[in-house]
């Protein structure tokens, strides 16, 4: 069997395109997408697991990207803040946090924004509790959260509306 | 680059990832999740040369739930549990106590056998392990063998799984239909490992007198473990005040807490009784 602490070349679909990168095992996927692939909306903080910065999308789950390996992510499809709306404007999400002034400094907002899309998405009739439960696993120290859970709960009849077909779906999910 | 370096594998059979377990005694670590293994080589507090990935193992991620016993497999992941709706009916208290783990993110990767392998003390399903009599089903060079949930855990961060050995699966026995149970921990803030925890069930008969009973804590112990004292406080008896207050001091004082630098022991003692009966009062509406 293959060991190797070099580099390994790895494939994977970043925003429904299909990248390759050089990268040691040790290289988070984090790392990966910011470093290798260039996307620096993925933010990262504190890089163990805490503040949900870096969150991204695997396989329609959200995860923190800096505890999983790039090597993890071979052959899976990965959405990143880049992926969430079209090119020009803003996803329903998004146009929410502006409208709610759910950011302010901002570093925090690509992790609340892949959270609560996988969420709402997986769940588009989820509780002001229940997003109020899932957005625990990140930090933000400039909006006291409740701006932002005020522009989630207003974003999910958006989410309603592409899950039963009465919308033309924003976004890459 | 955050983490320390090391060689990578990521074999296709549980028997492929044995012999790179034995090949590398000591410097080799299983990876699944690595939800507890990353942040603790991000601190430097593990240094493995090598990783072995589960993840393309897919023997290792099912739940079947059988005539006597549910077998859970190494690599079902938290969220896999929450989202079965037929093992809420078939084990309630352990959809509950997994609701508890960590946070959103980490529940979509985390998984079983990662966290019974790192044996936090305040950890859920180890907790939920003990107190339900489950057992492991682990794997080596040559041999498997069964252990109780139990006789698993030797301390924090500490268990009897050899270094060249993987778990494959957890299995509790099956539980009954009018079974009354609760789970309860306290943590400071939403998703952190609880300062304490209690996992409890018992059976009843028709006027409400409690057999069999169980009661596990997690937090407030060096591993997680029965209360057997507390257990024998209500065993026989109506979930009355005075049953309930006896067993709750007897929790208080068979625990076995530490200081540390999130709460004294006398804290953690003093909570582990209020959790109790916190938990006992909420049985008796189920």
């Amino acid at each position: 069997m293959n060991l190797t602490q070099l580099s390994m070349k790895i494939s994977f679909y970043l925003n429904n395109q299909a990248v390759t990168a050089d990268v040691q095992p040790r290289t988070t996927l984090a790392d990966c997408i910011r470093h290798d692939l260039c996307q620096t909306g993925t933010h990262v903080g504190c890089e163990h697991g805490v503040c949900g910065s870096c969150t991204v999308i695997v396989e329609g789950d959200a995860v923190r990207s800096c505890l999983v390996l790039a090597v993890q992510a071979r052959d899976l499809h990965v959405i990143t803040v880049e992926g969430l709306s079209a090119e020009q404007g803003l996803s329903a999400l998004q146009a929410a946090f502006r409208k709610h002034h759910a950011l302010q400094c901002g570093f925090c907002t690509p992790g609340f924004l892949t959270t609560a899309h996988a969420l709402l998405t997986q769940e588009p009739e989820a509780s002001r509790e229940r997003i109020q439960e899932v957005l625990s696993g990140n930090l933000c120290r400039c909006t006291g959260y409740i701006n932002i859970i005020d522009a989630v709960c207003e974003a999910r009849a958006s989410y309603v509306a592409i899950a039963t077909g009465n919308s033309p779906a924003r976004g890459a999910q | 680059m955050k983490l320390p370096a090391f060689e990578y594998a990521s074999p296709e059979t549980v028997e492929e990832a044995v012999l790179l377990l034995s090949a590398h005694p000591g410097e080799a670590k299983i990876i699944s999740g690595g939800q507890s293994l990353l942040p603790t080589m991000a601190y430097r507090l593990a240094q493995p040369r090598l990783l072995v990935d589960l993840g393309r193992i897919a023997s290792l991620a099912r739940v079947e739930i059988g005539e006597t016993e549910i077998l859970i497999g190494a690599r079902t992941r938290w969220a896999d549990i929450e989202r079965d709706p037929q093992l809420l009916q078939a084990h309630p208290l352990l959809v509950e106590a997994i609701r508890h783990v960590a946070h959103y993110q980490v529940r979509n990767r985390g998984t079983v056998g990662g966290s019974l392998a790192h044996a936090d003390p305040a950890a859920e399903l180890p907790g939920i392990a003990v107190a339900c009599d489950a057992t492991l089903r682990i794997i080596g060079p040559g041999h498997e063998r069964t252990i109780e949930a139990d006789a698993f855990f030797l301390g924090p961060l500490s268990t009897s799984l050899a270094q060249d050995e993987l778990i494959l699966s957890i299995h509790f026995p099956v539980w009954p239909k009018d079974r009354r149970w609760a789970f309860q921990e306290f943590s400071r803030r939403a998703g952190d490992f609880a300062l304490a925890g209690i996992a409890l069930f018992y059976d009843h008969d028709a006027n409400g007198r409690m057999s069999n009973v169980h009661i596990g804590a997690i937090g407030a112990c060096q591993r997680p473990r029965r209360l057997f004292q507390a257990e024998a406080a209500l065993e026989g008896r109506l979930a009355e005040d005075a049953a309930i207050e006896r067993a709750c001091q007897a929790a208080h004082d068979e625990v076995d807490p530490t200081d540390d630098i999130h709460a004294s022991a006398t804290y953690r003692r003093s909570l582990i009784a209020t959790l109790l009966r916190r938990a006992l009062r909420q049985s008796t509406g189920r």
